[in-house]
């Protein structure tokens, strides 16, 4: 790996007298990002021209709305793996909107509804579903994984049901009905950066916020540390859980719905295997699988370490087979260096109260 | 090793030379010498915390120690695993029974060792006969193919013992085997363990029963703190040599009677059940009164109720029955967080499992339970947050070099002040303390209990479960003893007396007993 890169983040730090290996340890997915990066800027050609890394940071966005649901729903010890599908669902669900309308056969009219209407909709079946996830989970008892596998078959067969498995092509909407402008939210640019873009960083902020400043930040940490002792302290464990499923749906829906408008059409297969990207990004970002620990800002840059090396080796003419073997062995290595962190901080821990 | 060692004690099987242990926050063991010797009963004494299970971890090859050596027929051993210590013949007994209640007492007493026929293919027939024969030497007339899940506390105990028995112990380690059991019961098992001693088997025996101890114990160590305190024959020494050893000094802790209240109780609580779900009541319909500026203290043995009265009072037993009234408002059926701001507080007897987030830092611990109180609008303010832990730490004497350094590097006694802070920031009218003394030095433990006659002094309700005798009358003004669920007696501090508290305790669930005081 670059050397340079992490011993520059790792100098000022260690001052602070622990174990400097522990330090890149434990820095080790920003020092990823750099090794990614500064690896493409000198192999790949044009990786740093401006086009590039907005084209980049539009791809890795997708990724990121997903990974920060997902890192709540983490955290607390859950997994969602319907995020993929609630993709597919929502862009099929904005995209009939738009393009057909919603049928009301008992008046004889058919409604098409403005776009921030469209938006607002598919938005609520992201919620309705990630709804039904946390009732799973915490009404029925149902392990998280089974929940969201169930729900992952079923949104991606109700995806599929809207249009009877045909795409809707050319979402423009028609000036005569009002309901134009819905390709903005993937191809317009505010000062030349992506909509996209701005709504990933928007995203990220208020999601950074809620984790990190607020009770239920707070409580979403303690379900996922400690079940009992946080019910035992007051926690609503059940509420937690069932909120942090519905921000995970309705960020999947909002991924769909950028999906959607980048491609200006919707497709019901849009969004497969999504989630396992979701959850490549969250466990590379340094949340636990087992709950407890994690940020949204580590998630973040997990999902442009993922998004570098596929969009890089892609550039780099690296064969798609290639780039599934690396990207495993990258996920392996992330999970693998951070129980080793583990054993370290346990060991240091021991010895800083015998030494 | 040393030949010379080995010759002068030629009847010792199994041999503990200076051995340690630490964990991340606690050392749990420091420099014990402990040795077995074959055809007696070798009794491991010592308070909870006092590093007893550790010793008897490392011996059965459960953990290994950070220091120190083991010795086993003279030959230093390592143990890799429980199942290595039980090829070389050291059996274990523990108290939380480690059965698999979906597989039958046979399929149970085999696990580790399945007779096989052609290598391969499990002799169930073996196994039950095997099984059955166990069973007679045991007096219990338990079928084999029974399901464990399905069999009592006490005959699963039975079954843990057979489960020993079934591998040619040499060593045999049991920690508080006689927990669960019957007087008749325990009888069978002491004529058990009178038969392993003649057939030469190394008999390892924790209990809290001193009574017992003396009964079949031959020779006797005690432990406090992590370290050896004591050995001796047991011949020689009696139940207060014991005691005294086991205990030390525990300072007088009371001020003086504290019961300045005339008023309305703090707490009062009416006809409070929880049924069991295996028949029976965890809760026998309890009614009890707590006055502010009060310390009870509420004793019993293992199993009496005490933590499951207070899960009910902090409402974490949503099925539960009766009424619990705070300051005269109704909590019955209040959610958890809705009693926690009415002024009712718990900190739980397993820090660990019940208590402490291990992920989070000190200070996000010790805030949980009252992040209501520095909400700004809809964030949490740092500022306020951060005086609040500080003030804490200091108040508690909490040693921590940062609030944001992780719960889990803390000593357990610190720990332990971490909870009691939680559950003093909620601001508590009634603090409830399950075993509040578990599992920290004798240090932090005079704090916790200073700490709770303070609070008890500024007007507070504090109630604590305690299955030790020195502590609660040490420590209480009011004692209650609480046996099979039931209130068994009520005790003001001057007319309580070792004996009386014993006796109460006691008490069989089958015979109903009215107020003793």
């Amino acid at each position: 790996m670059s050397g340079g890169a992490g011993m520059a983040i790792a100098a000022p730090v260690r001052s602070r007298r622990t174990s400097p290996l522990l330090l890149l340890l434990s820095l080790r997915t920003l020092i990823a990002l750099f090794a990614v990066f500064a690896f493409f800027s000198l192999t790949a050609p044009n990786f740093l021209a401006v086009e590039t890394l907005v084209l980049l940071a539009k791809h890795v966005s997708i990724n990121a709305f997903l990974a920060i649901g997902m890192t709540f729903v983490i955290v607390t010890g859950g997994i969602d793996l319907s995020v993929g599908s609630i993709v597919g669902l929502s862009g099929m669900v904005a995209g009939g909107l738009i393009d057909r309308g919603l049928p009301l056969p008992m008046f004889h009219v058919t409604l098409f509804p403005d776009v921030a209407v469209v938006i607002v909709a598919a938005l609520a079946v992201g919620l309705l579903v990630g709804l039904v996830n946390g009732l799973l989970v915490t009404r029925l008892d149902v392990a998280p994984f089974i929940a969201t596998l169930g729900t992952l078959y079923v949104a991606r067969g109700a995806a599929l049901l809207v249009s009877g498995g045909e795409t809707f092509p050319n979402l423009v909407g028609r000036p005569q009905f009002h309901n134009t402008g819905f390709p903005v939210l993937g191809a317009g640019t505010v000062l030349g950066v992506p909509v996209s873009v701005i709504a990933l960083i928007v995203v990220s902020l208020v999601a950074a916020y809620f984790a990190g400043r607020t009770p239920f930040g707070r409580r979403v940490y303690a379900v996922g540390g400690n079940e009992r002792a946080a019910l035992l302290s007051g926690v609503p464990v059940d509420r937690v859980k069932l909120i942090v499923y519905m921000i995970s749906g309705a960020c999947a829906a909002f991924a769909g719905l950028v999906v959607a408008s980048e491609l200006v059409a919707s497709h019901p297969a849009s969004g497969e295997t999504f989630e396992l990207n979701a959850i490549a990004a969250t466990v590379l970002g340094g949340t636990s699988l087992a709950g407890g620990r994690g940020t949204i800002w580590g998630t973040i840059v997990g999902a442009f370490v993922i998004g570098i090396l596929g969009d890089g080796l892609v550039m780099l003419g690296v064969s798609s087979f290639w780039q599934m073997v690396i990207k495993g062995t990258v996920i392996i290595a992330a999970v693998v260096l951070d129980q080793m962190q583990r054993r370290m901080q346990r060991r240091m821990a021991i010895l800083a109260q015998t030494g | 090793m040393s030949a010379s060692q080995s010759e002068a004690h030629d009847d010792v099987v199994l041999r503990a030379e200076q051995v340690g242990k630490v964990y991340p926050g606690t050392t749990a063991l420091q420099g014990v010498d402990f040795a077995a010797r074959r055809g007696a009963v070798n009794v491991l004494l010592g308070e909870n915390g006092a590093g007893k299970s550790t010793l008897m971890k490392i011996l059965a090859g459960v953990e290994q120690p950070s220091s120190g050596r083991l010795f086993l027929d003279g030959q230093e051993v390592r143990f890799a695993s429980i199942n290595d210590a039980a090829a070389q013949g050291i059996g274990i007994i523990f108290q939380e029974l480690n059965l698999c209640p979906n597989l039958s007492v046979a399929e149970n007493i085999f696990l580790g060792h399945p007779a096989l026929r052609f290598g391969i293919d499990i002799d169930t027939n073996r196994h039950a006969l095997a099984a059955r024969a166990l069973m007679r030497r045991l007096e219990h007339a338990i079928d084999p193919d029974t399901l464990v899940g399905d069999l009592r506390i006490a005959q699963q105990q039975i079954v843990e013992i057979a489960k020993a028995l079934a591998r040619d112990v040499r060593v045999l380690i049991m920690d508080e085997p006689t927990s669960a059991l019957s007087a008749a019961e325990v009888e069978i098992l002491f004529r058990v363990i009178a038969e392993l001693k003649a057939s030469g088997v190394a008999v390892v025996y924790i209990s809290h029963r001193l009574e017992e101890l003396v009964r079949i114990g031959d020779t006797v160590s005690v432990l406090r703190d992590g370290r050896l305190q004591a050995s001796a024959e047991m011949r020689d020494v009696d139940i207060p040599w014991m005691i005294a050893q086991m205990v030390g000094t525990l300072a007088d802790q009371s001020d003086g009677p504290a019961t300045r209240s005339g008023g309305a109780p703090l707490l009062s609580i009416a006809d409070v059940s929880l049924a069991n779900p295996h028949g029976g009541f965890l809760v026998d319909h309890v009614s009890l009164d707590v006055a502010a500026g009060e310390v009870v203290g509420l004793y019993g043995l293992l199993g009496a109720g005490r933590s499951e009265l207070f899960e009910v009072l902090i409402g974490a037993q949503p099925d539960a029955t009766g009424t619990v009234l705070l300051d005269g408002i109704d909590l019955t059926s209040l959610p958890i967080a809705s009693r926690l701001r009415a002024g009712i507080a718990l900190v739980p007897e397993d820090r660990q499992r019940d208590g402490l987030v291990q992920s989070l830092s000190v200070a996000a611990n010790l805030t949980l339970a009252s992040l209501w109180q520095f909400l700004r609008g809809l964030a949490i303010d740092k500022t306020r947050e951060r005086n609040a832990v500080a003030r804490a730490i200091g108040n508690l004497f909490i040693k921590v070099s940062s609030p944001d350094v992780e719960v889990t590097a803390l000593s357990g006694g610190n720990q332990q002040k971490v909870v009691i802070g939680r559950a003093l920031l909620t601001r508590p009218k009634l603090l409830l303390l399950d075993e509040p003394g578990r599992g920290i030095d004798v240090g932090a433990k005079a704090e916790v209990f200073r700490t709770m006659r303070a609070l008890a002094r500024e007007g507070l309700g504090v109630m604590f479960a305690t299955s030790d005798l020195k502590e609660v009358l040490a420590v209480a003004d009011r004692i209650v003893v609480m046996a099979g669920g039931r209130i068994a007696g009520d005790f003001p501090r001057a007319e309580a007396t070792e004996t009386r508290l014993v006796a109460a305790a006691n008490q069989g669930t089958a015979i109903s007993v009215g107020h003793l005081a």
